[in-house]
C-alpha cells in the first residue's frame, strides 16, 4: 500500500482489476526534501497548521461532488450492517425505477457477487473490492465514476461496505446517506450506532414482512432513531415483498427532481 | 473505528508540511478531536506509532486534545455541551438531541525536533 497517499491501492480492485495509480503526483518518504538535512533547523518550532485529517479524502469527494452536480445526478449513500438487505433492495427498486437513468457503485470487501446482481438487471454496475478497508472513500469512488460514463440526470446508488461505523465519517461526494436497518437487527441498533443515524438523511426499516415473526416494537425503532436524529425521514417497507415500496421510489424521484430543476431552469 | 485511515490521512498532511517547510524531523503532533467524531484514543494511539514509520513523524508523540460535544436539544431548542452521545439534555432533561460540532478530527499543530 502506498502510504503516502494512503489510498491502499494493493488492495482495491475495480471490477477485479488493481486500480490505476495513474495520475498521482506525490514523492514518497526518502526520495525528497524530507529525507535530507536541513541546516538551521535544530531549534524547536511549532508549525500550525490546522488542517482536519480527512482534507485528502474531503477533496476528492468535492470533486464527485462538483462532477455530480454539473450532470444533475442524485447520489445516495447507502449504509447499514452486512445482509439489512441492501442489494436485493437495490435490485428491486432498479425494477420499480422502469427505465430512468441510473448507475450503481458497489463496495464490498471482496467478490464481485453484488455487481453481478446489479448488472443482472440490466443497470450499469462498477464492483469496488476494498481488500481489507472496511468503508468506501472519496478517491475510490472517483475512479469508479470514470468508469461508469453517467448519464445526465440520473440516479447514482452508491452501496458502501456492510459496516455501521466506519463509512460514517467518509464523504464520498453523495448527496445524502440512507441507512438501511432490517426488522431482525433490534430496535437499539441506533443506539448503539449512532454516528450512522446521526449522519443519514433517510433511515429504511426493510423485511417489515418478517415482524409479525419476530418480537420487534417497529415504533420503538423509530423512537430510537428520532432520538438519535430527530429531522431523520423514516419509510418501512419490504423490499421482498414490495409493501412500502412505493413510498421509496417517490422520495427518490422527488429529491432526484430537486437535484435537476435548477440545472433544467437556466 | 477507522483509526488506521486516519493515521493515513495525517501523515499525509505531516509529510507535505515536512516538505514545504524543509523539516526532517517532527517531535510532537497535536491533533484536536471532537467527543462526536467516534475516534478512540487508545486505538488512535497504536495506529500512529504503526503509521508514522518511515516517515518524518516517526517516533513523534502524540497529543490528543478534546474537543467538547455541544448539541441541540429538540425538546427545549437550546444548545448544549454533553459528554457522551447518549446523554440527556443538561437543562431540560430531553433525549432528543442532535450534534451540533464535536466530530471535528484536525491536525492542530507540529512541533519541530
Amino acid at each position: 500500500m502506498c502510504t503516502v497517499c494512503g489510498c491502499g491501492d494493493g488492495e482495491t480492485k475495480l471490477d477485479g482489476q488493481p486500480h490505476s495509480h495513474g495520475g498521482h503526483d506525490h514523492q514518497h518518504y526518502g526520495h525528497g526534501l524530507a529525507g535530507t538535512e536541513v541546516p538551521g533547523m535544530s531549534q524547536e518550532r511549532l508549525i500550525e497548521i490546522e488542517t482536519d485529517i480527512l482534507a485528502k479524502n474531503d477533496s476528492y469527494a468535492a470533486t464527485n461532488r462538483a462532477v455530480l452536480a454539473e450532470r444533475g445526478v442524485f447520489a445516495v449513500n447507502l449504509v447499514s450492517s452486512p445482509g439489512s438487505g441492501k442489494t436485493t433492495l437495490l435490485c428491486k427498486t432498479i425494477e420499480a425505477l422502469g427505465d430512468a437513468p441510473l448507475a450503481v457503485i458497489e463496495g464490498d470487501q471482496q467478490t464481485q457477487n453484488d455487481a453481478d446482481r446489479i448488472r443482472a438487471t440490466g443497470a450499469r454496475a462498477v464492483q469496488i473490492n476494498t481488500g481489507k478497508g472496511c468503508h468506501l472513500d472519496g478517491h475510490m469512488v472517483g475512479h469508479a465514476l470514470s468508469h461508469l460514463d453517467l448519464p445526465p440526470q440520473a440516479l447514482l446508488f452508491i452501496e458502501n461496505v456492510g459496516n455501521l461505523v466506519c463509512p460514517a465519517a467518509f464523504d464520498l461526494g453523495e448527496d445524502c446517506k440512507v441507512a438501511i436497518l432490517s426488522v431482525t437487527e433490534g430496535e437499539d441498533k441506533p443506539l448503539k450506532y449512532p454516528d450512522m443515524f446521526t449522519a443519514a438523511r433517510l433511515a429504511i426499516l426493510n423485511k417489515i414482512d418478517l415482524a409479525p415473526h419476530c418480537d420487534v416494537d417497529l415504533d420503538l425503532y423509530e423512537t430510537n432513531l428520532r432520538r438519535i436524529n430527530p429531522e431523520i425521514e423514516i419509510l418501512r417497507l419490504s423490499a421482498r415483498s414490495g409493501e412500502g415500496m412505493d413510498r421509496w421510489i417517490a422520495w427518490l424521484r422527488a429529491n432526484l427532481a430537486q437535484k435537476t430543476t435548477p440545472e433544467a431552469a437556466e | 473505528m477507522h483509526e488506521m485511515s486516519l493515521c493515513e490521512g495525517m501523515r499525509h498532511v505531516i509529510e507535505e508540511q515536512a516538505r514545504r517547510h524543509n523539516i526532517a524531523q517532527i517531535s510532537q503532533v497535536r491533533v484536536e478531536i471532537g467527543r462526536f467524531a467516534g475516534v478512540e484514543p487508545d486505538a488512535l494511539h497504536f495506529a500512529f506509532d504503526v503509521v508514522m514509520r518511515g516517515s518524518p513523524a516517526e517516533g513523534a508523540a502524540l497529543v490528543i486534545l478534546d474537543l467538547p460535544g455541544r448539541a441541540l436539544c429538540y425538546d427545549c431548542m437550546k444548545e448544549v455541551e454533553i459528554m457522551n452521545r447518549l446523554d440527556p439534555c443538561p437543562i431540560c432533561g430531553g433525549g432528543k438531541l442532535l450534534p451540533q460540532g464535536g466530530d471535528e478530527m484536525r491536525i492542530k499543530d507540529l512541533e519541530v525536533a
